[in-house]
């Protein structure tokens, strides 16, 4: 038996080795995706982080408020802060347009008289609170001031309608943030105008502040970044891919006779799958190692970070064998049900995009709604991916990874055999 | 002589098919015999093949080959017979010898008597310069032979052959039925479905007549040849039982 598996492997690695587009798929495919997939997530990472986005703040105010939001957001190292367009002041529909038409991405416009109204808002209320603590000097005398109405003023935001919510809302949480700390300091400051110079000094850095924690292993930090969390997703996504040559093998083995063959022969069907499972399980570790190393060697010559596995290649291998072999159980019970490679390529291609997709390697699983949530959980993808990111990310050891890789393994042994109980069935005829 | 299939009451109708395609059908084939499964389309030669081959279950009746059967001893029966389908059933891409190779191994052929087999049977059926090309730059003649090699490396005491001479040219033919001659006279018993009534009529020691899932006639070639009316030759025996019209199925 031990000779015929072995026979197996070698017709199945000598019919890849002579099939340039299944190689190409299986190889080529998956380094092209993890490259351009991890450039293009690092470069949104950035567009928050290290590159400036160009944005247009058209100022109205001409006052303190203005003045300190400009400073603000050129200093943010986020925003490169365009005032002027053509050498000629920005007005509130030239920024409209521009922004609307996509040749920038955002638009602020801070009205008149902001920073005059604010003070004015301010002083009212710090001098209602200050006379009703009795802290004026002419409390008792004092004939109460006429108060100025001063309508609530807006700042606007324009924004590109094709940019991404995510973006739009860290953008508005940031602006939001600074408008407070503008209108926090001119309080503290009107406070300490009121009370006397000398008299408070008041303390205005924030009293609370933010630390994240960050995991270590040996008193090293074990910071993510984009490549930590796309090496493995893409590396996954790719290995599941192997359904299609896989599937794409068994149904040329049928059209061909030589599956019909092997049914004349003194061989079980178990020792056909063993052969095409050992074949394309080495195929999906070459696959992973490749990208590994691309990863960490490629990658700084391109800008981006090195792959980080310090410590974690044998649990990360043991994983990506795991998700080999519920990818190779998907192809077998795909292969065995479809007729012609017409049905069997894009419905393998669909459906591991659909798995990718429902799994997490997009969008994380927390963000969807709560039935996607649902399902993610039942998705081999996902079970794969979070055993990687539990390796590489949060550090587990072995045993914490039994109960992810042992779903993948009975992912793989359900789908064999009911492509065994189905070809069996077929058969029957 | 000692009869190694026995075939009793033998019936298959396929699942949504109104007629039977094999019905009732008893047979014995002798060991050392070249047996000639003849018939027009849609007869039920494949189907009693694909039965024998163990492809697919009849729906009553049973048979025995070599006094085995396939519900108790099926790796055993798969061990003693040879299969040579009508489409080249072979790995296009692979070469001769890597096919054969990998076929013979899953016969339980191992190392170096396989290669040995591979090399005496390329030889003898005039491939043995081809044995390292890929078989998707063969002609029809020489995939036929391959097709025929791939199910005979192991020496079956049984061969079942479906079309084994269909679209070759003339020099494969003959080399063909002259390669398989020479394996019946070293002890394998050959069934055997054909159109060519001329060639069947050469080659096989006996023959059945089917048609619509039934035996029409058996008997060796003279005999079947001498019991019909003006019947000259095998053909005019095929169209006196199974008449001049076409058998066109969907």
């Amino acid at each position: 038996m031990s000779y015929k598996i072995w026979m197996s492997v070698v017709k199945e690695f000598l019919l890849l080795k002579r099939d340039l587009g299944g190689l190409i798929i299986l190889f080529i495919m998956p380094l092209v995706l993890v490259i351009t997939v991890t450039l293009i997530q690092d470069s949104t990472f950035k567009t928050i982080s290290d590159n400036k986005i160009e944005i247009l703040l058209v100022d109205y105010d001409k006052g303190s408020v203005s003045k300190t939001v400009f400073d603000n957001l050129e200093k943010s190292n986020l925003f490169t802060v365009v005032t002027q367009l053509d050498h000629k002041p920005i007005t509130e529909e030239m920024a409209k347009e521009a922004v609307y038409k996509g040749k920038f991405q955002l638009a602020i416009i801070i009205p008149q008289n902001l920073s005059i109204d604010l003070q004015t808002k301010i002083d009212q209320n710090v001098e209602n609170i200050v006379s009703k603590m009795g802290l004026t000097e002419t409390d008792t005398a004092a004939q109460p001031k006429a108060t100025k109405v001063i309508k609530e003023k807006e700042v606007k935001l324009y924004f590109d309608p094709a940019v991404q919510m995510s973006f739009k809302n860290a953008v508005m949480s940031s602006i939001d943030k600074m408008i407070s700390q503008i209108e926090t300091k001119s309080i503290y400051t009107t406070f300490q105008s009121q009370l006397g110079e000398g008299d408070v000094a008041f303390e205005q850095k924030s009293f609370i502040t933010f630390k994240e924690i960050i995991p270590t292993i040996n008193n090293k930090e074990i910071r993510p970044n984009s490549v930590q969390h796309n090496v493995p997703a893409w590396t996954l996504f790719a290995i599941f891919f192997i359904v299609i040559p896989l599937s794409i093998n068994i149904v040329k083995e049928k059209s061909q006779g030589t599956f019909v063959r092997l049914l004349t022969n003194p061989v079980s069907n178990v020792v056909v799958i063993i052969g095409k499972t050992i074949t394309y399980s080495i195929i999906c570790m070459i696959q992973f190692y490749m990208m590994v190393a691309v990863a960490i060697f490629l990658f700084p010559h391109i800008g981006l970070p090195s792959l980080n596995i310090e410590g974690h290649l044998f649990l990360m291998s043991v994983v990506a064998l795991f998700s080999g072999f519920a990818a190779i159980g998907f192809g077998i019970l795909l292969g065995t049900v479809a007729s012609t490679q017409e049905q069997s390529a894009p419905f393998g291609a669909t459906s591991v995009i659909i798995l990718a997709a429902v799994g997490g390697v997009w969008v994380p699983v927390f963000a969807m709604p709560k039935i996607m949530q649902i399902v993610a959980k039942s998705s081999p993808m996902n079970w794969g991916l979070e055993a990687f990111y539990d390796v590489l990310l949060r550090n587990v050891s072995f045993l914490e990874i039994i109960p992810k890789i042992s779903l993948l393994f009975l992912f793989f042994i359900i789908t064999t055999s009911i492509a065994l109980f189905y070809d069996k069935k077929k058969r029957t005829v | 002589m000692q009869s190694i299939i026995k075939i009793e009451s033998l019936s298959k109708k396929y699942k949504n098919a109104d007629q039977y395609s094999l019905n009732n059908v008893s047979l014995e084939i002798n060991a050392g015999e070249i047996f000639g499964l003849l018939g027009p389309n849609g007869a039920g030669k494949t189907t009693l093949i694909s039965m024998l081959c163990g492809l697919i279950k009849p729906t009553s009746g049973h048979f025995t080959i070599d006094d085995l059967n396939y519900t108790n001893d099926a790796l055993k029966i798969k061990k003693i017979i040879g299969v040579v389908p009508q489409e080249y059933a072979l790995y296009p891409t692979l070469t001769a010898r890597e096919n054969l190779h990998y076929f013979g191994s899953m016969y339980g052929l191992k190392s170096n008597d396989l290669k040995e087999k591979v090399i005496e049977a390329l030889n003898l059926l005039g491939l043995l310069k081809f044995a390292d090309k890929r078989i998707d730059t063969f002609s029809g003649g020489m995939k036929r032979r391959i097709n025929l090699i791939a199910g005979i490396l192991h020496n079956p005491k049984v061969l079942f052959l479906d079309e084994p001479t269909v679209g070759v040219d003339v020099q494969s033919k003959n080399a063909i039925i002259d390669y398989l001659k020479a394996l019946n006279q070293n002890g394998t018993t050959i069934i055997y479905t054909s159109h060519h009534l001329a060639e069947a009529e050469d080659f096989c020691t006996n023959i059945a007549i089917l048609d619509r899932g039934k035996i029409f006639a058996q008997g060796t070639p003279s005999n079947l040849i001498d019991s019909t009316k003006e019947a000259r030759n095998l053909e005019e025996v095929f169209i006196s039982l199974t008449g001049k019209d076409f058998r066109d199925e969907l």
